[in-house]
């Protein structure tokens, strides 16, 4: 490690302990919003992970975050809290492995498109198979509190942007920059191009289910429709945008104002909500195409290239 | 003079002002206005937010140990997402500080939305949840109160009506029954399989179709060549429409033709005409109360829309329960008003609503029928006024 990047991991590692303080200061409503924030911050940033270098959209958020919310729901009267996350993790990862090998060799039009049907394949399969079994929506009556989850969500970043910062520095990560870069001449080279996006895609799948199980007792009742909502995917894509997904932070950045904007926006225009949230989505991709990150780094080179000529 | 005289006037009107100086009570309400309930709550839920709203001013605010309290109502979107239910629920009880808020939406809106009236003590008196747990759910969070009813009871009823027929010798035997594959479908399906069998019912066809079916005519036309004696189908509003629909244009000849969820509403009514007349659907009311054609008068004066025949009339109910409770408790102290719901009955539109062990109201309109262009209820677990069923005779 050179001395930047201990300076980075003790700076991330200091903001995090700082962000887990939360509960001791802030009211109910304060942290309601902080668990939001920590839940889109776990899902952009592992979105980013893979979407960012690989610029595959992928719309699959919400089936893999679905798919969590059930193991809970399923294993919560049978196995301890505890066992599920990993477990939710795995299913996570494996699945989104399954759909990687069968997408991923083809152009990014499939892919997108089948991770948006995702969802929709998940849920008709869980409902399919409540209508055969007869089985109800599921209770999920623990003593887990909001606290709780917000911690739990503040560790899961944690672990993310660990696992994002121990990728870019592997050869795993090497091999990701170059494809990012060109996937020819990746391939020219002798990296697996296939085989190195679907590693990358297992990690937002194994953390989306992951916090889909974190967050499942907050639901208290799963259903179909409310675990899979498709909102959830396209909400992820809109923040980790404006965030920008050319650095790990970058998706935080977008994340803490659109939460507060969104908030805003329902808070005070609650007979237009959809409306006003659909113009924000467009303002976001028209004005601000590369997201904070790039706003950020032209308004550097900007003042780079003054200077230059002083 | 006459400046004396309007100086007068000024002076008496200001006195007045002062002494009717009114209090305001902060109501909250979360409901979907977007996503895929927004239907049915535009139908049943918000209007009668507007109307108790409007009803309780008009009559000049709650009265509050001598106290005049008019209601203002803070009103969000939940875009029929739990994760927005929370958020709305957290943000009126603390940005807000709503001094009660009415229940949420649909089953799973409400117990989302559960754990956080619990935490500040708002009692939760829900009239669209329906939930098979209620004695887990009410050890949980005790504030929370049922009033709709659960799927063993609607079905119960129904079978009940249809034995009934049976033995009067105006039906046979056979049922064909199809259900949308949805959790309440499933839900309702899954209890009327045993009910009817117990019943001495023979199922001569059963199927089921997923949500948001285009074309449900292979399963009309399924049931149709079943020939059965009567047709039961435990739908969701769109498909409750297409079903009867397709049953007209299959002209499907049974004596019994019972649809679920949105039979009960007028737009059925006004959709199908006299071709509606004998079909019968899940809940209902009293249409020939007096309270309630009073009810319905208004909800149509003030929201410009009429109310449905089953879920609308409970929905106002529970809004009366607040309204009583805060009156009756001669407080606005939410722990008060949670007491004072626990431990009191209460007349309302529907008519008494009391609590057994669990918080729930065991009392509620199972099925009812259009008759001559009336929807009334048929069978009850104790609502007074259910009239006598007739047959379905043709499609005409």
């Amino acid at each position: 490690m050179t001395r930047t990047e201990i300076q980075q991991v003790a700076l991330a590692a200091a903001l995090l302990a700082a962000a887990a303080c939360l509960p001791f200061v802030s009211d109910a409503y304060l942290l309601s919003i902080g668990v939001t924030i920590a839940m889109y911050t776990v899902l952009a940033t592992s979105w980013a992970l893979f979407s960012g270098p690989t610029h595959y959209i992928s719309l699959a958020t919400a089936a893999f975050f679905g798919i969590g919310t059930y193991v809970t729901g399923m294993g919560i009267e049978h196995l301890p809290y505890w066992l599920l996350l990993p477990i939710a993790g795995l299913i996570g990862a494996v699945l989104a492995a399954l759909v990687g090998i069968a997408t991923l060799r083809l152009s990014g039009v499939y892919f997108v498109i089948f991770t948006l049907g995702l969802a929709e394949l998940v849920r008709q399969i869980i409902t399919w198979f409540q209508n055969i079994s007869g089985q109800k929506g599921l209770y999920v009556l623990t003593a887990i509190t909001e606290e709780h989850i917000y911690w739990q969500l503040v560790g899961l970043a944690a672990l993310v942007f660990l696992t994002g910062w121990a990728i870019w520095r592997s050869r795993l990560g090497f091999a990701v920059r170059i494809l990012g870069d060109d996937e020819e001449v990746a391939r020219h080279a002798g990296i697996n191009t296939a085989r190195v996006k679907v590693l990358l895609f297992m990690v937002p799948g194994a953390v989306a289910a992951i916090t889909g199980a974190i967050l499942a007792p907050r639901y208290v009742y799963i259903e179909p429709s409310i675990a899979f909502t498709p909102m959830l995917s396209f909400q992820v894509v809109i923040m980790a945008l404006l965030g920008g997904t050319g650095r790990l932070w970058g998706p935080i950045v977008g994340v803490i104002p659109f939460t507060f904007l969104w908030e805003a926006i329902s808070g005070t225009f609650p007979n237009q909500t959809t409306l006003l949230l659909g113009l924000s989505f467009l303002v976001i991709v028209y004005l601000l195409p590369k997201g904070f990150v790039g706003l950020m780094q032209s308004a550097r080179n900007r003042v780079n290239r003054r200077e230059g000529f002083a | 003079m006459t400046k004396h005289i309007l100086g007068l006037a000024t002076v008496l009107a200001m006195a007045a002002g002062a002494v009717s100086a009114q209090e305001t009570l902060t109501i909250g309400a979360v409901g979907p206005k977007t996503g895929p309930l927004a239907g049915g709550a535009a139908v049943t839920y918000w209007p009668n937010v507007q109307l108790w709203a409007h009803d309780i001013n008009a009559r000049g605010g709650l009265d509050v140990d001598g106290t005049k309290y008019m209601v203002e109502i803070v009103e969000y979107d939940d875009q029929t997402n739990p994760a927005q239910t929370i958020a709305a629920v957290q943000r009126l009880a603390t940005q807000d500080e709503a001094d009660f808020i009415l229940p949420p939406y649909s089953t799973g809106l409400n117990l989302a939305a559960a754990p956080i009236y619990d935490r500040f003590g708002y009692p939760q008196v829900t009239s669209t949840a329906n939930t098979g747990n209620v004695a887990d759910l009410s050890s949980k969070f005790p504030n929370l109160y049922i009033t709709l009813g659960a799927a063993d009871g609607m079905v119960g009823g129904l079978v009940d009506v249809m034995s009934a027929m049976r033995e009067a010798g105006e039906i046979g035997n056979t049922v064909a029954m199809v259900n949308v594959a949805d959790a309440f479908g499933i839900e309702l399906a899954e209890a009327a399989r045993p009910a009817f069998e117990e019943a001495g019912f023979e199922i001569v066809y059963d199927t089921s179709y997923p949500l948001g079916t285009q074309d449900i005519s292979p399963v009309v036309r399924g049931a149709k060549e079943a020939a059965p004696d009567s047709f039961v189908a435990f739908s969701y509003p769109p498909d409750t429409f297409a079903l009867t629909e397709q049953a007209i244009i299959e002209d499907l000849d049974v004596k019994v033709f019972y649809t679920a969820v949105a039979t009960a509403f007028p737009a059925y009514g006004g959709r199908f005409g006299a071709a509606a007349d004998g079909v019968m659907g899940i809940g209902g009311v009293n249409a020939f109360d007096p309270a309630f054609q009073e009810y319905a008068a208004r909800h149509e004066e003030v929201t410009g829309a009429k109310p449905d025949s089953w879920a609308s009339a409970m929905v106002y109910s529970t809004f009366q329960i607040y309204e009583q409770a805060i009156e009756g408790a001669g407080s606005v102290d939410k722990a008060d008003v949670a007491a004072f719901i626990a431990d009191n009955d209460f007349e309302t539109l529907i008519g008494t609503i009391s609590w057994d062990e669990n918080n729930n109201n065991a009392a509620y309109w199972t099925v009812g029928q259009w008759q001559d262009g009336v929807y009334t209820g048929i069978a009850s677990t104790g609502r007074d006024g259910a009239v006598d069923p007739i047959l379905k005779d043709g499609w005409e």
